[in-house]
């Protein structure tokens, strides 16, 4: 009979200090000499992340009323608008909202700086109601003055990504880093076989209410993220070709670190943050064994042209190839570059496999698992 | 032998000196420009490799100072916040001449002045902004 071994007993293990834990990129190692069977019975916690440009995040704030009271309406923080059409004083701060005309200074700035214990420069104004009568306010918050700081971002951690290429004559500045004319360059942006949602494709043990690591704190797994898409093409080792799931993810941004939460500007595109994710993957049974032992020579990706604008499919490649720093392309050679950092990533996978070990970091079950779609709607012009 | 890269700083009132003329037929070096801006009455820059002993690249170094133009190794000129570095990769993206590369194993960014070409296409790829050129 196979090996099989729950959650629970899991998290027995660990508090105990008896709990095997090892990073994705040890089990993916471990792999090529060992069977799933063999690797089910020696490991019990696989840890898994990833710390790249991650556009689709932001923060919930509550300021703390003055008196007299204030709704608060058209908000700024450091001159970045933050959105304020919720309760009073409420606020979210997207991190690629912008300071114009500075443009290189943003929402992911104003986060990183919050986190770092800096003065940010709060300035709101409202038409005043008999129950909030004050109208304009200008102060200095930090930290430790606001109420709750909670980062939720509604798309992280997408389970695999493009590769970028530019086909045309000129040079390309994209979310996917700068790319070079007449495919000069190809760009790519996952941790590979250490990368979460790589390493539990059908997302078995990963659901709502799953404890992770999150911008160097405890956080959890809210939702599924937006453009949840289990509908992809998956190739014979069970990976979608193409990006397809992601995780909307919540956690206490006061307690974060500015070492996983970086904020970034790409040239003409805008600002971004890379975000630090660390996800324990337990190993259940002999198929999250298989699962976890993926390798990047298995992991494989759609190699698109970011230049011409229709984003068309060209061919393609494996996460070997891509870290090796050279593809093929319809028989060019071409170099790579990644932008997601995985020397980061590799030190949140350690980080979480020490908590782990040393019985500071209980597994969860998953409150409810995600749904299986079929694919994502387009946005038809009906007018 | 040796060879280094320099960045030759020409005032805007030259002097009409052959420097690289000079430096090749009088001193022996072996000159390669790499990049070379310079207008008539505007400051130029010229960025070339010098190989040669390493006892006349230094004679060829105070004649080219003798001349009133300023010339430093490459890698004082270019700065990189090696401190600040989440070694994502973006600015290995544009380097064509090899001057940033990943490490395979480690997955670091290493920085090598001597290949570097000046074309400053990693002061704009750098998501943390962390590369500046002094040469204006």
């Amino acid at each position: 009979m196979s090996e099989k071994r729950s959650i629970e007993e899991i998290n027995e293990k660990i508090r105990n200090g008896k709990a095997v834990v090892l990073t994705a990129e040890q089990v993916s190692a471990m792999g090529k000499e060992m069977t799933p069977a063999e690797i089910t019975r020696r490991v019990d916690v696989v840890t898994t992340a990833t710390f790249g440009p991650m556009c689709s995040s932001g923060a919930f704030i509550n300021f703390g009323h003055t008196t007299p009271p204030m709704r608060m309406e058209k908000i700024t923080l450091n001159n970045v608008p933050a959105y304020g059409g919720i309760a009073a004083v409420d606020a979210y701060i997207g991190a690629t909202e912008t300071a114009m005309p500075h443009d290189t200074y943003g929402g992911a700035h104003v986060i990183e700086d919050l986190i770092a214990g800096k003065d940010v420069l709060l300035q709101a104004s409202a038409k005043g109601t008999d129950c909030y009568p004050r109208t304009e306010i200008k102060t200095l918050i930090d930290k430790s003055s606001i109420n709750e700081f909670i980062m939720f971002n509604p798309r992280n951690a997408y389970q695999n990504y493009n590769v970028a290429v530019n086909s045309t004559s000129k040079l390309k500045f994209t979310y996917m880093g700068t790319l070079l004319p007449a495919f000069g360059n190809a760009n790519f942006s996952t941790s590979g076989e250490l990368s979460p949602l790589l390493n539990d494709p059908e997302l078995r043990t990963i659901g709502i209410g799953t404890r992770i690591f999150f911008g160097g704190t405890t956080g959890y797994v809210a939702w599924n993220g937006t453009q949840f898409n289990t509908g992809k093409p998956l190739n014979e080792h069970g990976i979608p070709v193409g990006n397809a799931a992601t995780l909307a993810l919540i956690s206490d941004a006061k307690h974060m670190s500015t070492q996983f939460i970086k904020a970034a500007y790409f040239e003409k595109y805008g600002v971004t943050m890379f975000v630090g994710i660390g996800i324990p993957v337990p190993v259940l049974d002999e198929d999250m064994a298989r699962r976890l032992s993926i390798r990047n020579s298995q992991i494989e990706t759609n190699i698109i042209d970011y230049g011409s604008g229709n984003f068309e499919i060209l061919g393609q490649t494996d996460y070997e190839s891509l870290f090796s720093g050279e593809i093929s392309l319809n028989g060019k050679k071409i170099r790579t570059a990644p932008l997601s950092s995985v020397k980061v990533a590799r030190g949140i996978a350690d980080h979480l496999k020490k908590e782990i070990t040393e019985g500071r970091f209980l597994l969860t079950q998953p409150v409810a698992l995600f749904p299986v779609t079929t694919g994502l709607n387009s946005l038809n012009i009906r007018l | 032998m040796t060879s280094k890269r320099f960045v030759l700083t020409f005032p805007p009132a030259a002097t009409g000196e052959p420097i690289t003329y000079n430096l090749i037929k009088k001193y022996d070096i072996m000159v390669n420009i790499v990049r070379a801006d310079v207008s008539p009455g505007k400051i130029g820059h010229l960025v070339m490799e010098m190989t040669a002993p390493a006892k006349v690249l230094k004679e060829g170094m105070q004649y080219i100072k003798q001349q009133n133009v300023e010339c430093e190794p490459i890698e004082k000129k270019i700065h990189y916040r090696s401190d600040l570095c989440i070694h994502c990769g973006a600015c290995s993206a544009v380097c064509f001449a090899g001057a940033l590369t990943m490490g395979r194993e480690t997955a670091e960014l290493s920085f090598d002045p001597e290949k570097c070409v000046v074309c400053e296409l990693c002061l704009k790829s750098c998501p943390l902004n962390l590369f500046s050129i002094d040469i204006d």
